[in-house]
C-alpha cells in the first residue's frame, strides 16, 4: 500500500472533543467486563498453583479430586494432548499449564472445574503433587553466572558467546563506529551501572474469561484481551482445533498496557469445558494476577558515554541485561535499540541479553524493554551535562537525532519530532519556574517504534443514513470515538451518526493485537479508507439516480454533487438521502478495508519533573509533571492526553515504589496491592500534557501512535530530579524511601 | 543489488561485514537470498526479523518493494504493549 498518504486538509470533526461512546455505560455499570459473562449450567474454574520457585512434578495424583461431589474436571498437563506449531505457543502451553517443571512460584499445575466455588477450592486441596524442589534463581545477573540453576537445557541461541549459563538465551548487539576511538577524544567519560526492578503493569481488571466447547470440537470463548484474533489463534493452536471453529468476544477491558497481549487463562477454561461438557467460568484473584500473569523484566545494565567539554558525544556503549522470567521474551535487545535511539552517535555498541529466571514470563508494559534502558542511558546522559557544565535539554539538543540521521538501531529516521519535544519543553514556563530547597529537577527523553499490522474494518450504511462501524481491536485507549469521527470526517456526517462496535472473531478477518501503538494509526487509517470505498459507491448511486457517469459525481461536505456545470445541474443527495432509496438503486451499501498496514511512523517525547526529597525518611513527592509528545494528529486531544498522563503516572510508581519482591525461598512476596505500592491520586500532582503535532505521512490524517512512548522518559526524568535534590546519583529503581536515605547517608 | 545492514550479532553469524548485497526486488526476495547466501542465519530469520526500508518497519509484507537505493536493515522482529 501506498505509504506517502498525508494530505493536509481543514477538519471538522477530528480534533475536537467529542462525548466518549462507551461513557455512560462505564459509570452506570452496564458495561460487561471479562468477569460479567454467565451461561446456563456453567461451571467455576480454579488453577493449583505451585508453592515453590523450581520443582520437577515427580507425580500428579487427581483421583480424590475427581470423585469429589460437585466436581466436574480436573485436568492437568496431560490433558493437553496436541503439541502446538511454533515454539512460541509451546512456551505459552508451558506457561499456561506446567509440564515436567515447576517454573516459578505460582505456575499452574492443575486446573479444577465445579459447580461452586467451595467445591472447587475443596478439590483443588484434594490434589496430590509431589514435588522435587530443584535450586532457583531470580535475580538476572547471578541467572547468567555459570553455575547458576539453569531451567532449561538446549534453547540458547546461537548468539550467545561461551562461558554463561543456559539460562542466557540470546545476546544482540547494535550499533556503529568505533567506540575506541570515540571514547579516545572524549574529554569526559561517565560510566554507570544501574538496576531495575520487575514492576506489573497494574491494570485493574484481572483476566477473566467464559470458555464454551461443544462435542463437535466448537467452541466459543468471551474473554477480557487485548486481542482476540491472538487468542483465537494461540488457544486453537494450543487445544489442536482450527481456528474457525472457535469465535472469540472480546469484553470491555480494565486496563491491559500490554499486560494482556497472550493468554493464561484461556486454554486451560477451554480444556475444562470440554472436559465437562460445561460452559466453564475463570477469573484470577489479584494474587493470581501478581504471580502468574506476565509482568516487566528486571534489569541490570552498564552505561558509558564520553563527551567534548563543548557537548558532543563521541561515544557510547550500553550493556542491557534483561530477566524475561521462565522463557524467551525479547526485551534487552528492545532496551539496546531504544536506549540511544534519541541520539546521533557517531560511535555505539549496544548489546542487549535474553535470561530466564525462576519468576513468571514477562509480558509487554507499553514499549516494552525500552524505559528501563531510557532509565540508564538518560541518567549518565544528566550527569554528563552536568559535569561539562550544560543546561541539559541544551546537551540533548546539541546531540538530538533529527531526519537524516542514522539511528541507534540503524536505519536513518525520516521526519521525527524529537527536537520539537525538546524546543518545547525548554521554551515552556516549568523549565524556568524556580525551585526551593531539597527540591530537584529532571528531564529525560524517550523512543518507541510504533506499529502497524493486519487490520480490517467495515463500514455499513443503514436504511435511515446512520452509519455502523465494525473494528476488530478491543479498545484500551478511546478508538471506538476515534474511529467514529474519522469515519464522520471521511464521509461528512455527524460523529453523532457512527457507532463503532468491536467485532467477534467470526465478524471480520484476521487483526493484530492492540499493542504496539498500533490502533489509531492502522485502524484509523483502514476506517478512512472503507469510508472512501463506501462514498465511491454512494456517489455512484447518485449518478445513476442522475444519469449521468459516476466521475461526473464528487462528494462535498456529506453529499453527492455533480462536478461542475458539464455535469448537469441536480440538487446534492445526502447520505441520508441516498441510504433511503439504497434497496432502489442496487441494494445494501458498505465500505470495507483489509492490509497489513505496516510502516508506522516513530515517535519521541520529553518530559520534565519537579521532586522535593525528605532528608530525613527519604520520601520523594512529585511536586510539577510535563509531558511533551508527538501526536502526529491528535483525533481526540481528551483521550491523548489521558494517554500521556497514564505514561507518566505509571512511570512515576515505577520509579519510586512498585517492586517485584522474592523472598531467599524465591516466592512473591508482596502479590497484592496492600504490599506493592502503586501510585494514588493523592500521590500526584497534575500532569500537564502537550500535545505536539507533526504530522506522520505515512497516515491520511498525519495520525501516529500515543499509547507507549509516555511510559519511557519518565523512570529517568523522575531519577534525574531525584538524583538533583537529593545530591547523589540514583542508580536503583524503584526509589523507595530507604533506598533514597541510604544513599543520601552513604553520601 | 540491494545493500543490507546486519544488526552486530548477526553480522558475527555470517562472518561477514555489517553489510551485505543480495539480489532482491522485495522483502520476501530479500529473506530469501539472505538466507541462501548465508546459511548461517537461517536459525534466526525462521524465528523471524522485522526490515526496515528507507526507514519504514515491515514484519511480514512480502512484495513490499526494494529498490536498488533503498536503505535496509534487519532487526529483531519487533514486539508492542
Amino acid at each position: 500500500m501506498a505509504k506517502d498518504e498525508f494530505e493536509k486538509r481543514e477538519f471538522k470533526v477530528v480534533g475536537t472533543r467529542v462525548a466518549r461512546p462507551d461513557g455512560l455505560d462505564k459509570v452506570t455499570g452496564r458495561a460487561r467486563y471479562g468477569a460479567d459473562m454467565s451461561a446456563p449450567g456453567m461451571l467455576v474454574g480454579y488453577c493449583l498453583r505451585s508453592p515453590h520457585a523450581h520443582a520437577r512434578i515427580k507425580s500428579i495424583d487427581t483421583s480424590e479430586a475427581e470423585a469429589m461431589a460437585g466436581v466436574k474436571a480436573v485436568i492437568t498437563r496431560a490433558d493437553f494432548t496436541n503439541v502446538p506449531a511454533s515454539d512460541g505457543t509451546r512456551d505459552i502451553l508451558d506457561n499456561v499449564m506446567a509440564n515436567d517443571k515447576a517454573l516459578y512460584d505460582g505456575h499452574t499445575v492443575a486446573a479444577v472445574a465445579a459447580t461452586s466455588r467451595s467445591a472447587a477450592k475443596a478439590a483443588l486441596k484434594a490434589i496430590k503433587v509431589d514435588y522435587e524442589v530443584l535450586p532457583h534463581v531470580t535475580d538476572v545477573d547471578a541467572a547468567m553466572l555459570p553455575g547458576a540453576p539453569e531451567l532449561h537445557q538446549g534453547r540458547q541461541q546461537e548468539s550467545v558467546p561461551e562461558g554463561f549459563s543456559q539460562n542466557v538465551l540470546a545476546r544482540s548487539q547494535y550499533g556503529h563506529g568505533d567506540v575506541d576511538a570515540g571514547f579516545a577524544q572524549a574529554d569526559v567519560i561517565i560510566e554507570r551501572s544501574f538496576k531495575t526492578a520487575a514492576t506489573h503493569q497494574g491494570y485493574i481488571e484481572p483476566h477473566a474469561c467464559l470458555a464454551t466447547m461443544g462435542n463437535d470440537n466448537q467452541g466459543d470463548l468471551f474473554c477480557c484481551t487485548q486481542g482476540h484474533y491472538m487468542v483465537r489463534n494461540t488457544c486453537a493452536d494450543i487445544l489442536g482445533m482450527e481456528s474457525g471453529r472457535l469465535r472469540v468476544t472480546a469484553s470491555e477491558i480494565g486496563g491491559g498496557f500490554g499486560g494482556k497481549t497472550t493468554v493464561f487463562l484461556e486454554p486451560v477454561a477451554l480444556m475444562l469445558s470440554k472436559k465437562s461438557g460445561k460452559p466453564v467460568k475463570m477469573t484470577m484473584s489479584r494474587d493470581e494476577v501478581m504471580r502468574a500473569s506476565g509482568p516487566t523484566a528486571s534489569t541490570s545494565i552498564d552505561i558509558k558515554i564520553g563527551t567534548t567539554r563543548d557537548g558532543v558525544i563521541t561515544a557510547a556503549t550500553g550493556e542491557f541485561r534483561y530477566q524475561s522470567g521462565c522463557f524467551y521474551a525479547m526485551n534487552g535487545a528492545l532496551g539496546a535499540m531504544c536506549g540511544f535511539a534519541p541520539y546521533d552517535l557517531e560511535n555505539l555498541k549496544s548489546v542487549g541479553w535474553e535470561v530466564t529466571t525462576n519468576r513468571p514470563k514477562a509480558a509487554a508494559y507499553r514499549a516494552p524493554g525500552a524505559p528501563m534502558a531510557a532509565f540508564a542511558v538518560e541518567s549518565v546522559v544528566d550527569e554528563v551535562a552536568k559535569e561539562i557544565g550544560m543546561d541539559p535539554i541544551d546537551f540533548r539538543l546539541k546531540n538530538a537525532a533529527d531526519e537524516g540521521t542514522k539511528s541507534a538501531y540503524g536505519p536513518t529516521y525520516p521526519a521525527i519530532g524529537l527536537r520539537a519535544t525538546l524546543e518545547a519543553a525548554k521554551a515552556h514556563p516549568h523549565w524556568s519556574a524556580p525551585l526551593g530547597k531539597n527540591q530537584g529537577r529532571g528531564v529525560g527523553c524517550g523512543f518507541w517504534f510504533n506499529f502497524g499490522g493486519d487490520t480490517c474494518v467495515s463500514l455499513m450504511l443503514n436504511p435511515d443514513g446512520t452509519v455502523s462501524l465494525s473494528e476488530g481491536n478491543p479498545d484500551i485507549g478511546g478508538s471506538r470515538a476515534s474511529m467514529s469521527m474519522m469515519a464522520a470526517e471521511e464521509l461528512g456526517v455527524p460523529y453523532e451518526n457512527v457507532r463503532t462496535i468491536v467485532a467477534d472473531t467470526a465478524s471480520l478477518g484476521q487483526n493484530e493485537v492492540t499493542d504496539g501503538s498500533r490502533v489509531t494509526f492502522a485502524v484509523g487509517l483502514a476506517t478512512i479508507k472503507a469510508a472512501r470505498h463506501a462514498i465511491e459507491i454512494m456517489k455512484a448511486r447518485a449518478a445513476a439516480t442522475w444519469g449521468i457517469d459516476a466521475e461526473a459525481v464528487e462528494w462535498v461536505d456529506g453529499a453527492a454533487q455533480p462536478a461542475g456545470p458539464n455535469a448537469g445541474k441536480f440538487p446534492p443527495l445526502t447520505v441520508k438521502e441516498i441510504a433511503a432509496t439504497m434497496s432502489n438503486t442496487g441494494g445494501p451499501i458498505a465500505g470495507h478495508f483489509e492490509a497489513n498496514a505496516e510502516g508506522a511512523g516513530v515517535s519521541f517525547g520529553t518530559h520534565i519533573c519537579d521532586t522535593e526529597v525528605d532528608p530525613e525518611t527519604g520520601a520523594v513527592k512529585i511536586l510539577r509533571y510535563t509531558v511533551f509528545q508527538d501526536a502526529g494528529k491528535a483525533v481526540h486531544p481528551d483521550y491523548v492526553e489521558g494517554q500521556l498522563q497514564g505514561g507518566a503516572v505509571q512511570g512515576i510508581g515505577w520509579a519510586l515504589n512498585e517492586e517485584y519482591i522474592y523472598g531467599e525461598d524465591g516466592t512473591l512476596q508482596n502479590a497484592g496491592y496492600l504490599d506493592y505500592r502503586i501510585p494514588v491520586a493523592s500521590d500526584l500532582p497534575m500532569i500537564e500534557p502537550v500535545i505536539l503535532e507533526i504530522p506522520n505521512p505515512g497516515h491520511p490524517y498525519g495520525v501516529r501512535g500515543v499509547g507507549e512512548t509516555g511510559i519511557v522518559p519518565p523512570l529517568a526524568t523522575i531519577a534525574n530530579a531525584v538524583s538533583r535534590a537529593a545530591g547523589v546519583r540514583m542508580t536503583s529503581l524503584p526509589m523507595s524511601p530507604p533506598k533514597v536515605l541510604a544513599a543520601i547517608k552513604a553520601n | 543489488m540491494v545493500a543490507v545492514t546486519l544488526w552486530g550479532s548477526l553480522a558475527e553469524l555470517a562472518e561477514g561485514p555489517r553489510e551485505v548485497e543480495v539480489e532482491a526486488t522485495n522483502l520476501r526476495e530479500l529473506l530469501a537470498a539472505l538466507e541462501a547466501a548465508y546459511p548461517a542465519l537461517g536459525p534466526q530469520l525462521a524465528r523471524g526479523v522485522s526490515v526496515s526500508i528507507d526507514g519504514k518497519i515491515y514484519n511480514d509484507s512480502w512484495f513490499q518493494p526494494i529498490h536498488e537505493a533503498s536503505e535496509v536493515v534487519l532487526l529483531n522482529r519487533l514486539e508492542g504493549g
